[in-house]
């Protein structure tokens, strides 16, 4: 348990997808404008990768492992080569299917994050994190510590530079650096904020 | 002819380029560019796969029925970065250990999926071909010039051989350590856009407010 709560603390501040890995950083510079719409980015982030993750780690484990296969009678085989484009099939589904699922059950939800679910598909930050669940060997509760966190560290991140850009547009700042070069700037300082969770160990 | 090529193989670099433009491709690399061998083959391993992936999915671009177009494009892009992988597996273990997950994550690098899109399915196989040859350039141009700076001044080195020679080795040079660190990058690439866009003053973004002058009475 403290395991699983101490990955959890280094998925969300230490190991922040957005500012330490720079991954989803096209949707990150791109639809942190606002608030409102950058916590519905990152609340669809968070959903689709606490699915994602857990679900490629049971694909991982039963079917391309080396060895995973023996179920079936194939004790040899091994699949791993196939896993990118099973993972980014996965995760191509899945977004389809909670998108359909949130259409019919779930309609002001579907209204509100609608918009987001196909860009999510194309999130770097989705296809990383169940790389990194496979680089890093996660069991299966692990993934889905990893997935819920990751996703929460990424939301947290997305939300505070929207509020900083919020608040940036009023300031008076060189034409060059206007819009995209500041935000740059903006988040590298973020990221060194974030660093200095890096001491901290439960 | 061959001077439209040149120019859809030029162009990407300085005036349309993908990351300081477009705002595409910026979420994986940035994180390999602390070396500058590491971002070397992550840059050609993005042209290859840019490149061959906009020439396929322009051979098949009218075959391709619009409802499944993306999970098409999907499938022939993961196709070409697993053949990168395994390659980088085989005669390049080390640097493909150091890229790890990030060589995995071209494939939903928005600069492949962004020229599939809007330039592949619509102009023929070699016009794409160079299109998407000429973005990974773009793309990996910013990329080197930001290892280039984070190698040199972080490390002392460039491509590993040491050019300024470190105080910990017995030289004069006390290297800059956060370049090596993450945050570094966003600096570099602010920087980076800010010197494109004086250079370029077209490519300026609008102010949402302008701030203006009241005159004292």
């Amino acid at each position: 348990m403290e395991e699983l709560l101490s990955l959890a603390v280094k998925a969300i501040f230490v190991e922040n997808l957005a500012l330490s890995f720079f991954l989803g950083m096209c949707t990150f510079i791109a639809v942190s404008k606002k608030i409102a719409t950058a916590i519905g980015l990152g609340i669809s982030v968070m959903i689709v990768q606490s699915i994602t993750v857990p679900a490629n780690n049971m694909i991982l484990g039963y079917l391309l492992a080396p060895g995973a296969l023996a179920w079936a009678g194939f004790p040899d085989v091994d699949l791993t080569f196939l896993g990118l484009i099973s993972y980014i099939g996965v995760i191509a589904a899945l977004v389809q299917i909670l998108e359909m699922v949130l259409d019919k059950y779930f309609p002001p939800l579907y209204n509100a994050l609608g918009v987001f679910l196909p860009l999510i598909t194309v999130n770097c930050a989705i296809l990383g994190g169940s790389l990194f669940m496979v680089e890093r060997d996660y069991n299966f509760a692990e993934s889905v510590t990893y997935g819920v966190s990751s996703g929460f560290g990424w939301a947290l991140a997305i939300t505070a530079m929207a509020g900083v850009r919020e608040k940036l547009k009023y300031s008076d700042i060189p034409d060059g650096l206007q819009g995209l070069g500041i935000t740059f700037i903006t988040a590298g300082l973020m990221a060194l904020a974030f660093m200095s969770f890096s001491g901290v160990k439960l | 002819m061959a001077q439209t090529y040149r120019k859809m193989l030029v162009d990407p670099m300085v005036d349309n380029n993908p990351i300081t433009l477009q705002v595409l491709g910026i979420c994986s690399a940035l994180a390999v560019t602390s070396s500058l061998q590491v971002s070397f083959v992550m840059a050609l391993a993005v042209i290859f796969v840019t490149g061959f992936s906009s020439m396929f999915i322009s051979m098949i671009r009218s075959q391709i029925p619009g409802s499944i177009r993306i999970i098409v494009q999907m499938v022939i892009i993961a196709s070409l970065v697993i053949m990168v992988d395994q390659i980088l597996k085989a005669y390049a273990y080390e640097i493909s250990k150091t890229l790890s997950v990030f060589v995995g994550l071209i494939i939903t690098n928005c600069i492949v999926m962004g020229r599939a899109e809007a330039f592949a399915m619509k102009n023929p196989p070699f016009a794409s071909f160079v299109d998407g040859v000429g973005n990974g350039m773009g793309y990996g141009l910013i990329l080197m010039l930001v290892a280039v700076i984070r190698e040199l001044f972080g490390s002392g080195s460039l491509f590993g051989f040491t050019l300024l020679q470190t105080v910990n080795n017995g030289g004069w040079y006390v290297p800059n350590g956060m370049l090596l660190l993450p945050p570094s990058a966003f600096f570099i690439i602010g920087l980076i856009i800010w010197a494109f866009r004086s250079w370029k003053p077209e490519q300026v973004e609008e102010r949402e407010y302008k701030i203006q002058t009241v005159e004292a009475h």
